[in-house]
């Protein structure tokens, strides 16, 4: 089953063009990326998908809803996780969750998200001090906490490993490849080639707003010839 | 270009921002416009004030009294019997004049006689600000001379050397005073002792006013800065919640903020005028029917808070143009001026008396209604206040409109095109790839 289907996507900012006629599938319980350098798009997509900026033309139907009619449908469903996002500075790290897990408290009680959140989070003594106390890497990982306690049927993580050092790194990298274990959909975006051909089911490349190429890490380095997704990124760019 | 030139060139750039230029524009604006309105002082005050005269006493001293008024003022109505006293008041208000002056018939005799000259004055108020008692004090001022004019006349005819004592000599006369101010008559009240009783009465609402909306203002601007800035109104975004409770939140809990912030400043201000009206004295409010009644106060708290509400959502209206925490302290300042500028018409020039144009730009922030309300309703002018409360409710509600309709479109995170097309030139940096 399609857990999203972009078709021909644009993205306009007046006269600048930041997504181009964008089209990918992403089937349920899969690890998608999207991968590209700084400013090719990879943002702009994700938002859009995460219900937070409007598309210029093109559909997006996301687990059989279309995103420009059922939003707030769509809103109940998701997990956004924004690069180098921060949280409330003045609260604890329970209280953030908290905070977040009382928008979703239909059907399962906020205290049993809260208790995921936490144990997704793994900080310890720590989820009592308050956020502005946190390292970068514990900032992150109550963050990953945050963004899938509430078992989202599709978590969409803009670069979730950014900044952080290889530990916290492949923290977040496993806590990643369990959810998505348990059948949460996972989109994410990433600049770093070798964690997407680690993480990822299949990958888009995507370049100046436009997706290049599409396919399973392993086919893609098959059909370019490559030992790894830098190489097919270079081949594909050229 | 040296290594301190780089610097300087640097710091330069840095510090050139609209930001740094635009509060100093405005307070040498705000400067400008002062030294305006003080010259505009200086011209009513050069200008001879309009009044009447009713001169029941032809004698002696009150033709100096006469030829001190005539000499020195715009006589519109003249008399000699005191049964034209309405007629004189009608014309001097038609004249838009400043006050009725009635010489007693026995003025002279009086003063000879060793008494104080009666000298009864009707003033005409237009207003309630402390502007508009300027031509009064010219009037004020023309008294002073007349009583130093007949002190002089006594001291050299020596005509008081049997009955008058030396204090009706230092002061010959005195005032029987009833002011005129929006169909209510104040007998025994001055414009000048009047004026200060409003104001005094007045102050505190304004103040507070200002002080609510800087201060709770500044919370929501910093707080919309911070959200963007940490990307956290990007997590807001996508969670199953409504942009109208969003917005609504964040105003309301501002709003809350801003009234705990008036309570504890209001008590201390409360305190400052206790101790003021102690040492003081002063008339009684309440005697001349200038305090509010139960309905009044309920009007004026009304006021206050759909002018707290309008003001915080257009503080979030400019809070979703800040970019981050220091931009969110430039847009602080159009709000701060919004409240300063009624705040100091109020305290000085009464709504009635302004200028069309001024009226118009005074009733247009929401701001100057809570401002206004409390004197308003002492004179009964229900008309205003409702009016104001119907235009800042309209007011507040098409700009929460206009705010989650922000929130709704791309705006809130975009701004401006700006920042992506300095990001898509970073595309070529990373075709190079070195950091994959």
């Amino acid at each position: 089953m399609v857990a999203i289907e972009v078709k021909n996507l644009v993205k306009k900012y007046g006269t600048i063009d930041a997504v181009r006629e964008v089209s990918f599938t992403v089937n349920n319980g899969e690890i998608f990326g999207l991968i590209g350098p700084n400013g090719a798009g990879k943002t702009t997509v994700l938002r859009i998908i995460s219900t937070i900026l409007h598309i210029t033309s093109g559909s997006v139907k996301i687990l059989d809803y279309d995103l420009s009619k059922n939003p707030d449908e769509i809103r109940k469903m998701i997990s956004y996780l924004p690069e180098d996002a921060g949280a409330y500075k003045n609260l604890k790290g329970k209280e953030y969750l908290e905070f977040i897990a009382r928008f979703f408290n239909e059907g399962k009680k906020t205290q049993e998200i809260v208790e995921k959140g936490i144990m997704i989070a793994d900080l310890d003594e720590r989820i009592n001090d308050r956020v502005d106390t946190y390292s970068k890497g514990m900032m992150r990982r109550l963050l990953v906490g945050r963004a899938l306690m509430t078992d989202p049927k599709l978590a969409i993580l803009d670069e979730p490993t950014s900044g952080l050092d290889v530990i916290n790194a492949q923290e977040v990298r496993k806590i990643i490849k369990n959810t998505a274990g348990k059948g949460t959909t996972v989109l994410l975006s990433s600049h770093n080639m070798l964690e997407v051909e680690f993480l990822c089911d299949r990958i888009a490349l995507i370049a100046e707003g436009k997706i290049v190429e599409t396919g399973k890490p392993k086919d893609l380095m098959n059909k370019y010839n490559a030992r790894n997704i830098e190489e097919v990124f270079t081949s594909v760019v050229k | 270009m040296s290594a301190l030139g780089n610097i300087i060139k640097k710091e330069l750039r840095e510090l050139l921002t609209p930001a740094t230029f635009l509060p100093i524009i405005m307070v040498a604006l705000i400067f400008g416009l002062m030294g305006n309105s003080i010259q505009g002082v200086q011209d009513v005050a050069k200008e001879p004030p309009i009044i009447g005269v009713i001169n029941e006493d032809n004698s002696s001293l009150s033709h100096i009294v006469n030829n001190i008024l005539y000499n020195n003022s715009k006589v519109v109505f003249n008399s000699s019997s005191i049964n034209d006293k309405q007629t004189g008041l009608r014309i001097v208000k038609q004249e838009n004049g400043v006050a009725l002056i009635i010489i007693n018939h026995n003025f002279t005799d009086q003063i000879l006689n060793g008494q104080q000259g009666t000298l009864e004055v009707y003033w005409i108020m237009k207003g309630t600000g402390l502007m508009d008692t300027i031509s009064s004090s010219v009037v004020e001022y023309l008294i002073t001379t007349i009583n130093t004019n007949i002190s002089k006349e006594l001291i050299q005819t020596n005509a008081s050397t049997n009955k008058t004592n030396a204090t009706v000599i230092l002061e010959p006369t005195t005032k029987l005073e009833t002011t005129y101010l929006k169909d209510q008559e104040f007998v025994g009240l001055s414009p000048n002792t009047l004026s200060q009783i409003l104001f005094s009465q007045s102050l505190f609402i304004p103040i507070i006013m200002m002080m609510i909306i800087i201060m709770s203002g500044s919370i929501v601007i910093t707080s919309m800065a911070l959200e963007k800035e940490s990307k956290t109104l990007e997590t807001l975004l996508t969670l199953p919640v409504k942009r109208t409770s969003i917005v609504t939140g964040k105003i309301v809990a501002s709003a809350i903020i801003g009234l705990m912030l008036a309570i504890i400043y209001m008590i201390g201000m409360n305190y400052y005028l206790q101790g003021l009206q102690f040492s003081g004295g002063g008339p009684s409010l309440s005697k001349y029917n200038l305090v509010l009644n139960t309905q009044g106060f309920i009007m004026v708290g009304i006021s206050l808070f759909i002018a707290l509400i309008a003001g915080l959502a257009l503080c979030m209206l400019l809070g979703t143009f800040a970019k981050s925490y220091k931009s969110a302290q430039t847009l602080t300042f159009p709000i701060t001026m919004l409240a300063l500028i009624p705040m100091f018409i109020t305290m000085f020039v009464d709504f009635d008396t302004l200028p069309l144009a001024i009226k118009v730009f005074v009733f247009a922030i929401p701001f100057s209604h809570p401002m206004m309300a409390s004197r308003a309703l002492i004179f009964g002018d229900y008309t205003l206040v409702m009016s104001g409360i119907i235009y800042v409710t309209i007011f507040a509600i098409v700009t929460i409109s206009v705010v989650v309709w922000m929130f709704k479109t791309d705006r809130i995170l975009t701004g401006s095109t700006r920042r992506k097309r300095e990001g898509r030139n970073l595309i070529t940096n990373m075709f190079k790839l070195r950091r994959f």
